[in-house]
């Protein structure tokens, strides 16, 4: 299956996300190109590099992705998770072991795409917990173990597919009519949410933060002014001054960490801080592909996501910025996670983890 | 992703059967439970532990006060004997309930009589619970329902009894009932008891034996009167007897409570180790033993060659425990183990007995002298524990020499996965977060924070190490010693300097002897102390434990079960003679000296705990408990 980067000069993966949020700073453009140096030679030399049928499946799955990713309604795990399900039904391996490790090669190249990605790399780890993790494999024929594998894979992705819209039944139950809701960060699951609530005919009415460098804040209340839903703009810091009037708040989640604890964009924590501070509930909704295996003891104990921020006008060369993207909210100022396994408090995530992993 | 998930089952709310009744009986009796307490009978039938309230476990108050003081001990005393004598097995001859110890409460029918008629009210109603609950076993789902609903301190050390129960697994409600009347209940629920619980039993004294640590058992006494019986028991796995006895598995047996004096007599009559019990005890901690230090050393050496039922590698692994050279968990865990295998290689079947039975048997008695040299840590509980399910579940078709290699190989492989490995594994995820720069704080020595205090130096870290130490023990020279020979930046301390200290630290590592199920960290004295100092400031603290050492009680506080070390160390300061201000102090009458060895650090002031099963927050230890017991981690 040969595939083209269709522009060279900018890597896949902004492009698409350019594609879907129609929202793109040169700034951002720039650093795309930066990073498009190096994603595209990647690409390149895996082709003419490796021989044989592995290099097809090597460069297939992270097409398969991008194909997937395409989809503006699909994250990002789920697309990955796709993928490797597809990397199972074309393989020409023909032992268990053949198989996992074209499996694996395939997990490795896509975590190598984008390496800060949590939902990402957990999402990867999950899949191939879930599928090779069955009795079928000890016994039964190859070839029926290999559909064993495809359908758990299949199942795998129909789950997280359809995790968000569980995760929206869950918690649209938590809105009530007259509340106020304070949401953070454009989550494709926490815009869910809401629609469902507004569907089910409930009056309420949300305060977004602006967001910045991102804008989500924007981009969200763009959606929820098609909806019909009250919306209301507070710049990033005017959310204590707002915190009397909110009944609740409502945060999507790049990652959850064992501790419990989510990893989401910058100002989730402080947000956190405050509802506690006010007895404001948080909730989360996150799907369960977002556990990961990490736990980190302070806000520096992460891998480092930069992204570069426009102020709009030149800063001088010695003025440093902080440039991280996310940070860390530890679980004690989290009320409830809202995922497709349940409801469920911070403690239980650890529970979920161990059970899966060991 | 539920399908994943293997559906579990989901136990009998246990009933603990607790003195004289019959298995079947209990709901029923609890029902039976005299529904509405008078006011005036109540007062001795009902409420025992108003009796207790006097008993030596609290300073005796002056008699007007005696109400307010039981109101301000809301986790209750160590409770009495004449409780954890119902909980235990019938065999042992219920002197539990002391006479003399019933008759010391003249004073609580006045106490009872005392307090106003609302508030006696409500002590009638919790009195209700009372004579139900021991009548009826204790039920577990009373218990709840009466915490819930919250009944007022002052409702007797009644509900600080339930909350304790509830805490402490394993301390039975005791009830005021009429001596007569009780001896007689007792003899004819004996009889039903013994040949019920027979089987269970057997595995409750396992379970006592090593699902207890730090205080002494009545094990000994129990499972050698009925090791014949109930080791028959045990052989048959029959379906019936498999909940009672997974039931009392599951329930920690009580730990002898010392108190007693009863029941120590009979203990001593069965020790090896003659102790003598010091003077001068402390009243809170009356329920721990302890004993003169130093005394029984030079007699013990001299019955090395005496010895019959004892094997010498044991006795001399209780030796090194009882001088102090063996420190650690791990390290007590290790020689016992090692000791137990040198006897099994020794061992031969006697004719005319089975080897599970004789083995097992002997291997009790071996526990026993080792609690009368020094108290068993929970790792050692946990060790015994699990070489006892081994021992149980040998197949009956191999031959002696087979079965003994087979539990030497088990022995062998526990200690290289469950400590050794695991040990190794803790490193490997304790290291990734050191980063360079990092200020790391310990406290005491610990083997498992040791070996990762070396690894990450050999990767070449930088980091600077504050090791906190403290009286008596002063064990975190040794580690300062060993690590700067490696080459490490060390600062040493001591404890009262800590909250000096912890604005420079970064991360703090702490060891443990075991968690329980509730996060709570048992580890060395001074531990709680340095913890919740970090956790003032914002320090990360990070327990590193191995999953052997993690165990199904709950403990609240560091009252109920601990050890006694010897007091004589606080008094003198070693290599300071003029510091004698304290000589002599065991002739003063006001003056006692406590040495605690262990204490609890709360879950809340603990980050993250490092198992060889990975990171974990302290709230998934007891996930890690339910998963791997029952899927026999031990094995």
């Amino acid at each position: 299956m040969a595939a083209e980067n269709p522009n060279p000069k900018i890597s896949l993966y902004y492009q698409t996300r350019a594609a879907h949020h129609g929202v793109v700073t040169s700034d951002w453009l720039a650093q795309a190109q930066a990073a498009a140096g190096g994603r595209s030679d990647d690409v390149v030399s895996e082709n003419y590099l490796s021989s044989g049928e592995e290099d097809g499946k090597g460069f297939s799955v992270v097409d398969e992705f991008n194909n997937w990713r395409k989809q503006p309604e699909l994250a990002e795990a789920v697309a990955a998770i796709r993928a490797l399900a597809s990397v199972i039904r074309s393989s020409q391996a023909t032992t268990m072991m053949e198989l996992e490790i074209e499996l694996k090669k395939a997990v490795d190249s896509l975590k190598s795409w984008d390496t800060t990605s949590i939902s990402l790399t957990a999402g990867c780890d999950l899949f191939i917990r879930y599928v090779t993790r069955t009795s079928a494999l000890e016994y039964e024929d190859f070839d029926s173990a290999k559909s064993r594998l495809i359908e758990r894979a299949e199942k795998f992705g129909e789950i997280s597919y359809k995790a968000r819209r569980i995760i929206a039944m869950l918690g649209q139950d938590f809105i009530l009519d007259g509340c106020t809701i304070l949401v953070h960060g454009f989550s494709r699951v926490v815009l869910e949410v809401l629609r469902t609530a507004a569907q089910n005919k409930k009056q309420f009415r949300v305060f977004c933060t602006e967001g910045r460098p991102d804008r989500t804040g924007l981009r969200l209340s763009n959606e929820l002014a098609k909806l019909d839903v009250p919306v209301k703009l507070l710049i990033d810091s005017a959310v204590a001054y707002s915190m009397d009037e909110v009944d609740m708040v409502f945060v999507g989640a790049d990652g959850v960490v064992e501790s419990g604890g989510i990893i989401n964009m910058m100002g989730t924590y402080q947000i956190a801080l405050v509802a506690n501070s006010m007895n404001k509930p948080v909730y989360v909704a996150a799907e369960s592909y977002k556990f990961a295996r990490l736990y980190p003891l302070d806000q520096k104990d992460m891998e480092p996501a930069l992204r570069p921020i426009d102020f709009g006008v030149p800063i001088p060369s010695k003025v440093e910025v902080e440039t991280s993207a996310r940070d860390y909210t530890p679980p004690q100022y989290l009320t409830l996670l809202f995922t497709d396994l349940g409801v469920l408090t911070p403690s239980v995530v650890s529970d979920e983890l161990i059970q899966l992993y060991l | 992703m539920d399908s994943r998930r293997v559906p579990r089952t989901v136990s009998d709310p246990k009933v603990r059967q607790v003195g004289f009744f019959a298995p079947a009986a209990p709901l029923d009796r609890s029902e039976s439970g005299p529904p509405a307490p008078t006011s005036s009978s109540p007062p001795v039938s009902d409420v025992s532990p108003s009796g207790n309230s006097l008993s030596p476990v609290m300073i005796p108050p002056p008699r007007h006060l005696s109400t307010d003081l039981s109101r301000h001990f809301p986790l209750g005393p160590p409770i009495s004997p004449l409780r954890v004598a119902r909980a235990a097995d019938t065999s042992i001859p219920v002197g539990s309930y002391n006479p003399s110890e019933f008759l010391t409460p003249t004073a609580t029918t006045e106490f009872s009589e005392d307090p106003l008629s609302p508030r006696w009210g409500r002590r009638g109603s919790s009195g209700k619970f009372a004579t139900s609950l021991p009548a009826g076993g204790f039920n577990m789902a009373l218990a709840k329902q009466k915490n819930a609903v919250n009944l007022p301190p002052d409702g007797g050390s009644n509900v600080e009894v339930q909350k304790e129960q509830r805490a402490v697994t394993g301390k039975p409600l005791k009830e005021k009932t009429t001596k007569a009347e009780r001896r007689a209940l007792q003899e004819a629920q004996r009889a039903a008891k013994a040949a019920a619980k027979g089987e269970g039993s057997k595995t409750g004294a396992s379970g006592v034996n090593t699902a207890n640590s730090n205080t002494g058992k009545p094990v000994k006494a129990v499972s050698q009167k009925k090791d014949s019986s109930s080791v028959a028991a045990s052989e048959k796995k029959g379906g019936d007897r498999q909940p009672d006895k997974d039931r009392k598995k599951d329930v920690p047996h009580p730990r002898m409570q010392f108190d007693d004096a009863n029941r120590v007599e009979k203990a001593k009559k069965r020790s090896v180790v003659k102790q003598t019990e010091a003077k001068n005890r402390v009243e809170l901690f009356r329920h721990l033993p302890q004993y003169e230090h130093g005394t029984q050393l030079p007699e013990l050496e001299s019955k090395f060659f005496q010895l019959d039922t004892v094997h010498p590698a044991v006795y001399k692994v209780g030796l090194r425990y009882l001088a102090g050279d063996i420190s650690g968990g791990n390290a007590r865990c290790i020689a016992m183990l090692q000791a137990f295998q040198e006897s099994i290689k020794d061992y031969s079947t006697p004719p005319e007995k089975s080897l599970i039975r004789d083995l097992t048997t002997k291997i009790n008695g071996y526990v026993s002298f080792l609690i009368e040299c020094r108290p068993l840590s929970i790792s050692m509980g946990n060790a015994i524990r699990f070489l006892k399910t081994r021992i149980a579940q040998l197949p009956l078709n191999l031959s002696e020499s087979e079965a003994k290699v087979h539990l030497i190989s088990d022995i062998d492989r526990f200690i290289s996965e469950k400590i050794i490995l695991a040990d190794k594994v803790i490193v490997k995820h304790a290291v990734t977060k050191i980063r360079d720069g990092d200020v790391l704080l310990t406290y005491a020595s610990s083997s498992a924070v040791e070996m990762m205090l070396l690894h990450a130096h050999e990767l070449g870290k930088h980091f600077r190490v504050v090791i906190v130490d403290s009286r008596p023990k002063l064990e975190g020279q040794k580690l300062l010693r060993r690590l700067v020979g490696k080459g490490i930046h060390c600062t040493y301390t001591h404890i009262n300097a800590v909250s000096y200290i912890m604005h420079e630290v970064s991360r703090v590592f702490l060891g443990a002897s075991s968690v329980l199920s509730n996060g709570t960290v048992y580890s060395r004295v001074g531990t709680a102390c340095v913890a919740m100092v970090a956790h003032q400031f914002h320090v990360p603290v990070l327990i590193c434990c191995e999953a052997y050492k993690f165990h199904e009680r709950v403990q609240l506080d560091s009252i109920c079960s601990n050890e006694l070390g010897d007091p004589d160390v606080i008094s003198k300061v070693s290599g300071r003679k003029e510091i004698n201000t304290l000589d002599g102090w065991a002739n003063s009458e006001n003056l006692q000296l406590l040495n605690l060895m262990y204490d609890a650090t709360p879950s809340d002031y603990v980050s993250m705990i490092i198992t060889d099963y990975g990171m974990i927050p302290p709230t998934s230890v007891p996930v890690i408990v339910r998963e791997y017991r029952r899927e026999h981690l031990w094995i």
